[in-house]
Formats: structure tokens, C-alpha cells, sequence
């Protein structure tokens, strides 16, 4: 028996080629970008420099911040809970195991259509709509939130177990009471998981929504980078991400309480 | 005797032109327990879901009390499937649920879908909860959450669920073949014990043909999609077993 027939490795030219372009791929993007280590130093002098003009923090406007940073948290608040309630029902619509067909289909489609956009472009729509302020962030992100929470509820309603469902179908309850009694019981501890991490999510989503205009500590961060106030810009980021901290410690905490 | 239950000229067919059951008739009367027996795949299962619509005849009729429950509309058929109680194989419990809510889900065609969800039962209705779990050997039990029970805990859970409807007619689909051989003995004389005590026919889906006739005034053998046996357990030979499964080697 020749050696070639009994190759134990065989070589995959496929994925050899394939490997190649990704590779010439690679060196045309970094040529064509300016992508140099030149000026990749550059670069990094200017960064020394706005980095040294970030510390000490400035702590004279915490009026502003303490307001921005209100103003954000119930955003991220009001947000998830509108899109909650929405979610609720669209997702039972939306759920194959449960409903028609007719019914599924539209309810998919409004969180795909949610879904399609980044937060940032539905609040600068928002704004355009119902102008500067709060209500346009608040709208944006519980229009991300019916996206995202209303797949992932409908995904778990998919889950559940239909023998259940059965046995209280026939005891004769109305569609509701079946859905209160059997359905809701095997989704509520995974719901309660996805409204934790929707809201983390909303915490710092709340925080770049004002860039564009739609209310919380994102207008005065832009402001501030506007004006050369990075000593402010860097209290707000370290406000920033110790909300972030506590949210996610909080999420942890509330998935654990609904285990 | 008038008979509770009628099943006239009962056929289905999940593919057109592939009948499960073939022209179905059967009458039960008020009490007692009837075992249907019959190989797996034979539409046992599918007879039993007939009688309440968890699948959709299509033919025949199927008379509780003298109605026919194959014409009633969505909303009345909700209204019927009250009075006909039914035990699953998987016991079919809501496992997040307590003891206490599943038993009581037997009401909740009784009540809105408001007043179900803010708990608010009749106290009666809690009362008699409480006295049914007594009876079948799970006082103390009524706050435990579902997932916490054994099999036959949890079947004699399904029991009272299913017994809470006060039901006319009492479907067990093969409520035993999930159980060991000591508790479905227990399970089949708790559920001729109720049947007995308050009057009610009950059609059990079974595989353990010692068991249907140690508790079953009557057998219906069932074999491609139709009844081939019917009578008393006296009644069942070797021959009809042969008839109903096929062979005989197994029978050693």
C-alpha cells in the first residue's frame, strides 16, 4: 500500500486558500487605511496628551452630573419597564408553539423592525420626531428593548413544556388562565434573568443616547469634550462605569433571587 | 342503565387515508374502572384525547350526558372539558407551581383569568383542596413546589388536580407506566376508590394487562385502530392477547 492512500492528516486546500486570501486581505486593508506604525506614534502622543489634561478629575459641576446621571438611570429605568409591558404580550403573540401563524408572523416582524437599528439612530429619530429631551431617549431605547426582550421572551415561551400546558387546557380554564397557570410559571425566572441583563443594558445605552440629543449625561459628556473640559469628561466616565458596576452586581443579585 | 359516555362510529386520521382509529363505538356507564389495553402506536392514546378534543376527531360522535361533544363550539367545548377530569403518563404537573396551586388549577375554568391570577379561589374550593390532598396521602404537601415530589406523589397531585373538577368522567392516560410496580397499584386503587365514591366512570390507557384486570370491571382490547376485544377481565384469554398484541412468545 502506498504511503500517499494512507495519509493521516490530509492537507485541506480549501481551507489552505482560504487562509491565503484572508491573509492578502488583511495587507491591502492595512495599506489602503494608513494603518502605519508611524503614525500609530503619532497617534499616541497626542493620546499622552489628552490623558494627562483628563486627570486631576474636576469635581466643581456635580450639580450637572448628579442631574445628567439621574436623568440617564430613569431613562434606562422607564425604558425597560415600557418595553417589558410591551414585550409581554408581542412575545406570546409572536410564540410558534402557541399561536397561528397569522399571528406570529406580524408579531415577529414589529421585533425584527426593532431590532434593526442601533439605539443611537432611533433616538436621533425620536428626536426629530418629539424633539430634544428625556421622552426621545426613553422612546428609543424601549423600541431597542421590545427587540431584544421580546425575542429572547418569545424564544424561551418556545421552550416551555406543552405537557403542561395540556393538562391545564383540559381542565376546561380560559386561554388566559392557561397562560398564567402553565405558560408563565416556566418562563417567569428566565424573564426575570432577561429584564436584569435588558436593563444593564439600558443603564449604558441611556448613557450615549444623549449625544444625540435625547436626554441624560450623554449631552453634557458630548458638551464637555466639546468645550476641552476633559477633566470633567473624566469624572463623568468614571461616573459612568461605576454605574455600570453597581448594575451589574444588582443583576447578579436579581437573577439569584429568581432562580 | 344509561350510559355516561358514547363513543358512535369514532374514526381519526392524522394523514388522510391513514386512520389511527377505525370506527370506534363504545358506551360507558356511571362507575368503575375500563382498561383499554392494546400494543404502543395503536391510538389508545389517541381514543383517550378524542373524548375531550386534546386532538380533533374526525369522524363520529362522542356523547357526555347525552351531548355530542365533537359539534360544540371552542367556547363550549372549554365549558365541557370542566366536567372531564384527566391523569397523564408524565403526571403533567405545573412543576414551578406548588402542590397547592396545581390541585387548584382543576377550578380555573370556574373563575376569570383576573381573579386566577391574584389567587383568589373560593374558599371552598381551598377547602376542599386541603381534604382531597388528605385523602390521597399528601397532607403537609400543599405548600411544596411541584418539581419536589416523587412520581407517585406527584401522580396522586395530578389525581387531585383532575378530582378538584369534580368530573363526570375521568381520562387517565397510562397513568402508571412511569411509576414502579408498588405505587401504581396504589395509584389504581386510589382512582377506583374515587370512582367508586363519587360515581364517575373512568378509562384508563394501560400496558400492564395484570394490573388492568387485577382493577378493571371491564377491558377493551384495541389492535389497528380498532376495538377487538371488549368484555370482562374473566372474560380475556390467551388467545384474545395474541389477537391484541400480536404472537404469543411474549406471554412466557
Amino acid at each position: 500500500m502506498s504511503a500517499a492512500a494512507r495519509q493521516a492528516f490530509p492537507v485541506n486546500w480549501w481551507a489552505r486558500a482560504g487562509w491565503l486570501i484572508f491573509a492578502a486581505y488583511v495587507f491591502y486593508a492595512v495599506s489602503h487605511l494608513d494603518f502605519t506604525f508611524e503614525r500609530f506614534l503619532i497617534g499616541l502622543e497626542h493620546g499622552a496628551k489628552f490623558i494627562s489634561r483628563l486627570f486631576p478629575p474636576n469635581t466643581e459641576r456635580m450639580a450637572l452630573l448628579i442631574k445628567g446621571m439621574t436623568e440617564s438611570l430613569q431613562i434606562a429605568v422607564l425604558a425597560s419597564l415600557f418595553g417589558v409591558i410591551i414585550s409581554l404580550p408581542l412575545s406570546l403573540m409572536a410564540a410558534r408553539n402557541l399561536m397561528p401563524v397569522w399571528l406570529t408572523w406580524p408579531s415577529r416582524m414589529i421585533m425584527v423592525l426593532c431590532r434593526s437599528f442601533h439605539p443611537v439612530i432611533v433616538a436621533i429619530i425620536f428626536v426629530k420626531a418629539v424633539g430634544f429631551g428625556a421622552l426621545a431617549g426613553i422612546l428609543a431605547l424601549t423600541v431597542a428593548s421590545v427587540g431584544f426582550v421580546g425575542k429572547l421572551f418569545t424564544e424561551a415561551i418556545e421552550e416551555i413544556s406543552l405537557k403542561q400546558v395540556e393538562a391545564v387546557r383540559a381542565t376546561g380554564a380560559p386561554f388566559m388562565s392557561v397562560v398564567l397557570y402553565a405558560v408563565l410559571p416556566q418562563v417567569f425566572s428566565r424573564f426575570m434573568g432577561f429584564v436584569a441583563y435588558e436593563t444593564d443594558a439600558n443603564v449604558r445605552n441611556s448613557t450615549m443616547v444623549g449625544i444625540v440629543g435625547a436626554g441624560g449625561i450623554g449631552g453634557t459628556l458630548f458638551a464637555a469634550f466639546q468645550r476641552f473640559d476633559y477633566d470633567f469628561v473624566c469624572t463623568i466616565v468614571l461616573t459612568i462605569i461605576a454605574l455600570i458596576m453597581i448594575g451589574e452586581v444588582l443583576t447578579v443579585r436579581i437573577k439569584r433571587i429568581f432562580a | 342503565m344509561t350510559a355516561t359516555l358514547s363513543i358512535k362510529h369514532l374514526s381519526k386520521s392524522y394523514v388522510a387515508g391513514k386512520p389511527v382509529l377505525r370506527d370506534i363505538n363504545l358506551d360507558f356507564g356511571n362507575t368503575g374502572i375500563t382498561a383499554v389495553i392494546g400494543p404502543s402506536g395503536t391510538g389508545k392514546s389517541t381514543l383517550i384525547r378524542c373524548i375531550n378534543r386534546l386532538v380533533e376527531p374526525t369522524a363520529g360522535e362522542i356523547l357526555l350526558e347525552g351531548r355530542d361533544l365533537t359539534k360544540l363550539s371552542r367556547g363550549e367545548l372549554r365549558l365541557a372539558r370542566r366536567s372531564i377530569g384527566m391523569v397523564f403518563q408524565e403526571y403533567n404537573l405545573v412543576e414551578r407551581l406548588t402542590v397547592m396551586e396545581n390541585v387548584l388549577s382543576g377550578r380555573l375554568g370556574y373563575m376569570s383569568p383576573f381573579d386566577a391570577w391574584l389567587r383568589r379561589f373560593p374558599a371552598e374550593d381551598i377547602e376542599r383542596a386541603y381534604s382531597l390532598l388528605d385523602t390521597v396521602g399528601l397532607a403537609g404537601f400543599a405548600q411544596q413546589r411541584a418539581d419536589a415530589l416523587s412520581g407517585g406523589q406527584r401522580q396522586r397531585v395530578g389525581i387531585s388536580r383532575a378530582m378538584m373538577q369534580q368530573p363526570k368522567l375521568l381520562l387517565a392516560d397510562e397513568p402508571t407506566s412511569s411509576l414502579d410496580p408498588k405505587t401504581s397499584v396504589e395509584i389504581m386503587s386510589l382512582m377506583r376508590d374515587l370512582s367508586d365514591r363519587h360515581g364517575f366512570p373512568v378509562i384508563v390507557n394501560i400496558h400492564n394487562v395484570g394490573l388492568a384486570k387485577r382493577f378493571a370491571q371491564r377491558i377493551v382490547g384495541m389492535a389497528g385502530g380498532s376495538v377487538v376485544f371488549d368484555g370482562p377481565p374473566d372474560a380475556i384469554t390467551d388467545e384474545h392477547l395474541a389477537t391484541i398484541y400480536g404472537g404469543e412468545d411474549w406471554m412466557e
